[in-house]
């Protein structure tokens, strides 16, 4: 037994149960990655060096990652609430876990696996030239029928994903006119949105513009900042860019002017910097602004 | 032959076939039955000439019977059977009947007397419902009910009989609830239909125990077996036929209906009491002749019933006010009289008939008139209320007492003849039947005084505004002809003309010399008549009448005017336990059966109420209940490996 | 040669937490994460296996696992893509109308 599991064995578990409790989607994802690479490093451990690199490749590089994407496209900030809504369910899903768990343990204690063969015969012309033998001899047809399923699930996911365009695609001077439409009707904001402040210091999309009275302007920062709670404030900022310049020896207004104009040619240049809100929710329409 | 010679004095039914005038024997059925149907199914097309045409048909069928019985008249005694097959009717395993008629002595009368008097009640009708928007529907029940009676009287098997008894019932009910908007008469008609299924079930019975001891339930094979077959069995089905015969006449027990059916029109209650319905039980103990008289224990209780009822009917008959009530009770008195006549056996039969007969004609005559009086005094029934009507209404007064004094048995009219022969032959059959017979003819000359005297003589009690008046010709004809053969129909018995016309149905009687002589058995029930009428004159026509009945009166006067407690004695016992034994059935049914029946179902309901929660639609749930499964299926294999 | 049963073990728990997780959680991403988590498991245990008898046999078929879980991501994600779009969550409780 190599040292290799010891370390990683708990690491696993304790990343696995992390995903039964963690709130927030991505840090399942993240967790699930870690399960994942070390999952990579025992298959190394037991002799399989393809299918090491195959998790990483396939399962963390590109099924977690399609996964984050998805994510992404969700919402980030979507989030479990912690209450259960099905009266029972969890106590339920728990023990029936529990007893499962049990049942497998008993079940592997009824049964004596002998002495290890080892792979040092079946891998002694390469892992690789191994597999290959197997796998387009033996389970040829098994392997051309997987073919067929990618195929099938490839055209699935297109299938899905794909909307028919049902009305016409909105030209410029046809959103132009609704935008002043909504603003005559509804008294939206008529201009483009306002831009985050920029600071010298920060590549500052998480800190919002002032008004002119001093106030946060909220439409300037995203949603999705927002639903993070990562938000900052901007009379905090105020004191940080004083503080940046008493450290910098009194050159008195510089930055602040500097950090007015670029503002608010930011501002003129580009309509919200900030993702709309729509454009969290519906990622399709992107294309479309 | 052998069966007849073994069986004594039984007669058997051997119809000959039909041709002549005898092949129209099925129009006279067919006749008013087409006149019901046209009448009823026209619906308002028939309104204007529906009552001519409803008059035309029994007419007809008196014109077919008469031709029929004038040609009959002709023929030898031996040959008087003629039958007529129309088709199978029934033909199922070995139940073969067939729409069969019999056309002999018997039937010839009774088709005579429902045709003949039937016409003329349709004729009176015509008048009498003049201003009743109905009357075409009227028409149609009459029409179908001398149909429903035609069929009874022609049928030649028990089944067919049967058929024309419901349509008679069906019919009765429809024409007792005529005014159907008065809940009395609504209740009358119900009550006379549910009576009469109690007998209807006594003489589906005797039709079922005669095709079981039988294998047939035509009059001619019964009649050639009944012979053969064990006395018990014949007493039987004789107590059977009584059952249903006692629904039908109205005879104690089942005679509770008959007074209440006094809320149909009165030419109904003529047609009911006079020519069709009440008749029906007397033809059947007269026609099942070849039955009764194998089976002396069932005669026996016909003449105890009969002699009961007669008595029964005339003390009712002395207590009642409403003048139809009082000729209701006269007439189950009177049936009384032709049923002890048909219980006395072979000796008894063709006075029955003949009491029938005359019956038939001298009680039409007098309800007609009583409807004629009510047609003068406003539909009032209360005699107390009439009084001296004898001078408006000169017709109908001398009608009605021609009526009146054939019913009482004065001498000379026809009524004297038939129920003097009746008391008679009952006074040499058992003498205290035959008292009781002559005590009832007193009290019917009592009561019938009493009505006499209250209605047309005496002062005159109604009010101004009641201004009686003759009515219209169409109704006194009918009464005139009545009255005539009422005076008249005694001459039947010239000869015994009557006797021996019946006898290829009934059988010879040998004669009984009576205890004391016939001439003083007539001297004394002149006698006991005229001390009827003299009790009724002094206490009726001596005295004031008052407008109300008078309340401090005995209890015989209190019982009679509850009908001798006939309802009071059917509620107590066959309502109310009838009652209570339905409720407690549903109470068994409720919760025994129902919760038995309704247990299961519940059971499942609530099981499945129970699962439904699973179904939930959450997917997490679908997926625990799999893992469930994933569980049973290790603990499965893990119990395999383990064992 | 040491002994391939902790790694049974270690398959059989991932297994079981990867089950009471997709009990549990209610974003359907998640779940679907579970149910890459129980494939992994029994990928590890057929690797285990594999070396347990001392042929590829079992790497194959932990390979042919990956195959078939790439294929069921892909459409299982643009499946709760699709509901999402219609519907705004992501919840696999507000999938509940087939129990109508």
């Amino acid at each position: 037994m190599s040292p290799a599991f010891y370390v990683l064995a708990p690491i696993m578990v304790i990343a696995a149960l992390g995903i039964l409790f963690v709130r927030k989607a991505v840090h399942a994802a993240l967790l699930l990655a870690v399960v994942m690479i070390s999952l990579a490093i025992l298959y190394a451990v037991l002799e399989a060096p393809f299918l090491f690199a195959v998790q990483i490749i396939v399962y963390t590089g590109a099924i977690l990652m399609l996964f984050l994407f998805v994510l992404m496209l969700v919402g980030v900030d979507a989030s479990d609430s912690t209450v259960e809504t099905i009266r029972g369910q969890r106590v339920l899903a728990v023990i029936a876990g529990l007893v499962l768990g049990v049942l497998l343990l008993l079940g592997l204690s009824q049964i004596a696996l002998g002495t290890v063969v080892g792979l040092e015969e079946a891998n002694s012309g390469g892992n690789i030239q191994g597999l290959a033998n197997i796998l387009f001899s033996r389970y040829v047809f098994a392997f051309e029928v997987t073919s067929a399923l990618l195929i099938t699930a490839a055209m699935g996911a297109m299938v899905l994903a794909h909307r028919e365009r049902l009305t016409p695609k909105a030209t410029q001077a046809s959103l132009a006119a609704q935008r002043v439409r909504d603003y005559a009707e509804k008294g939206e904001h008529l201009g483009p949105l306002p831009a985050p402040g920029v600071f010298a210091r920060h590549n500052a999309v998480d800190t919002p513009a002032l008004l002119p009275d001093g106030t946060a302007s909220a439409l300037s920062v995203s949603r999705v900042l927002a639903a993070r709670g990562t938000v900052r404030s901007a009379p905090a900022l105020a004191d940080d860019i004083e503080e940046v310049q008493r450290s910098l020896g009194g050159v008195p207004g510089g930055a602040g002017s500097a950090a007015d104009t670029s503002a608010g040619s930011g501002h003129n240049t580009e309509r919200g910097t900030g993702v709309p809100p729509s454009q969290v929710d519906d990622p399709s329409e992107e294309g479309d602004r | 032959m052998y069966l007849l010679s073994d069986a004594g004095h039984v007669p058997v039914v051997a119809p000959t076939g039909a041709d002549g005038i005898y092949s129209l024997m099925w129009l006279v059925v067919a006749l008013p039955l087409l006149g019901s149907a046209v009448l009823l199914l026209g619906g308002r097309f028939t309104d204007r000439w529906g009552h001519l045409l409803g008059t035309a048909m029994p007419i007809g069928s008196f014109v077919i019977s008469l031709l029929m019985f004038v040609d009959l008249l002709g023929r030898d005694e031996a040959d008087r059977q003629v039958g007529q097959h129309l088709y199978d009717w029934i033909d199922v395993g070995s139940l073969h009947i067939g729409m069969d008629l019999l056309y002999d002595p018997l039937s010839a009368l009774f088709l005579l007397l429902i045709t003949g008097v039937g016409s003329l009640i349709h004729v009176y009708s015509i008048g009498y419902m003049a201003h009743d928007p109905r009357r075409r529907r009227f028409f149609g029940y009459l029409n179908l009910f001398v149909a429903a009676m035609l069929m009874l009287i022609l049928a030649e098997n028990y089944l067919g009989l049967f058929l024309g008894w419901e349509g008679v019932g069906l019919a009765s009910y429809l024409l007792i609830g005529f005014w159907q908007h008065k809940p009395s008469a609504a209740a009358a008609a119900k009550k006379a239909f549910v009576m009469n299924r109690v007998g209807d079930i006594g003489l589906a019975l005797a039709i079922a125990l005669m095709f079981v001891t039988f294998g047939t339930t035509s009059f001619s094979g019964v009649s050639a077996l009944a012979g053969g077959a064990s006395e018990n069995t014949l007493t039987a089905i004789g107590l059977l036929l009584l059952l249903g015969a006692c629904g039908k006449s109205a005879q104690v027990p089942l005679q509770a209906w008959l007074l209440d059916a006094m809320e149909g029109p009165t030419p109904v209650s003529a047609l009911i009491h006079a020519a069709t319905m009440v008749t029906a039980g007397v033809y059947l103990v007269v026609r099942s002749n070849f039955i009764f008289e194998l089976a002396p224990h069932a005669q026996t209780v016909v003449v105890i019933v009969a002699t009961v009822t007669l008595l029964w009917g005339a003390v009712l008959g002395c207590a009642k006010d409403d003048i139809k009530k009082v000729l209701a009770g006269s007439t189950m008195s009177q049936i009384g009289y032709m049923m002890l006549g048909a219980g006395l056996g072979t000796a008894g039969y063709a006075f029955a008939i003949f009491h029938l007969l005359t019956h038939g004609f001298f009680k039409a005559n007098m309800f007609l008139g009583a409807g004629s009086v009510m047609h003068g005094m406003n539909d009032d029934v209360d005699m107390r209320r009439y009084g001296a009507v004898r001078h408006a209404m000169p017709v109908t007064f001398l009608t009605f007492a021609m009526g009146y004094l054939a019913i009482i048995g004065f001498p000379g009219f026809s009524g004297f003849w038939s129920k003097d022969k009746i008391i008679e032959t009952a006074l040499a059959e058992n003498w205290l039947v035959g008292v009781l017979a002559l005590l009832g003819a007193g009290v019917t000359g009592f009561y019938m005084t009493r009505l006499m005297l209250l209605t047309f003589f005496t002062e005159k009690r109604w009010k101004d505004d009641v201004h009686p008046h003759e009515s219209p010709g169409v109704m006194t004809f009918p009464l005139i002809v009545l009255a005539a053969l009422s005076v008249l129909s005694g001459v039947l018995l010239l000869g015994d003309w009557i006797v021996d016309w019946l006898s290829p149905v009934v059988g010879h009687a040998e004669h009984h010399e009576p205890p004391i002589p016939a001439l003083a058995v007539t001297g004394l029930a002149v006698l006991v008549v005229a001390v009827g009428v003299a009790i009724a004159w002094f206490l009726v026509g001596k005295r004031e009448v008052a407008l109300t009945p008078p309340e401090d009166v005995s209890f015989v006067t209190r019982a009679a005017r509850r009908d001798l407690y006939g309802d009071d004695i059917n509620d107590t016992l066959v309502v109310r336990p009838g009652g209570a034994l339905t409720r407690a059935l549903v109470r068994l049914d409720s919760s025994g059966v129902d919760g038995v029946m309704a247990g299961g179902p519940a059971q499942v309901a609530g099981i499945a109420g129970f699962l439904r929660r699973a179904q939930n639609g959450f997917v997490r749930t679908y997926a625990l209940s799999l893992l469930g499964g994933v569980l049973l299926v290790v603990l499965a294999l893990l119990a395999v490996n383990l064992t | 040669m040491d002994d391939v049963t902790p790694y049974i073990i270690l398959s059989s728990i991932l297994f079981t937490i990867g089950c009471v997780g997709v009990l549990t959680r209610r974003n359907a991403i998640v779940v679907f994460m579970c149910v890459e988590l129980m494939l992994n498991a029994c990928n590890l245990a057929l690797v285990a296996f594999a070396k347990q008898h001392g042929n590829l046999d079992g790497q194959v078929a932990a390979f042919f696992v990956m195959v078939v879980a790439a294929a069921e991501v892909v459409v299982g994600l643009a499946i709760i893509m699709t509901i999402f779009r219609t519907r705004r969550s992501a919840s696999v409780d507000d999938a509940s109308l087939l129990k109508y």
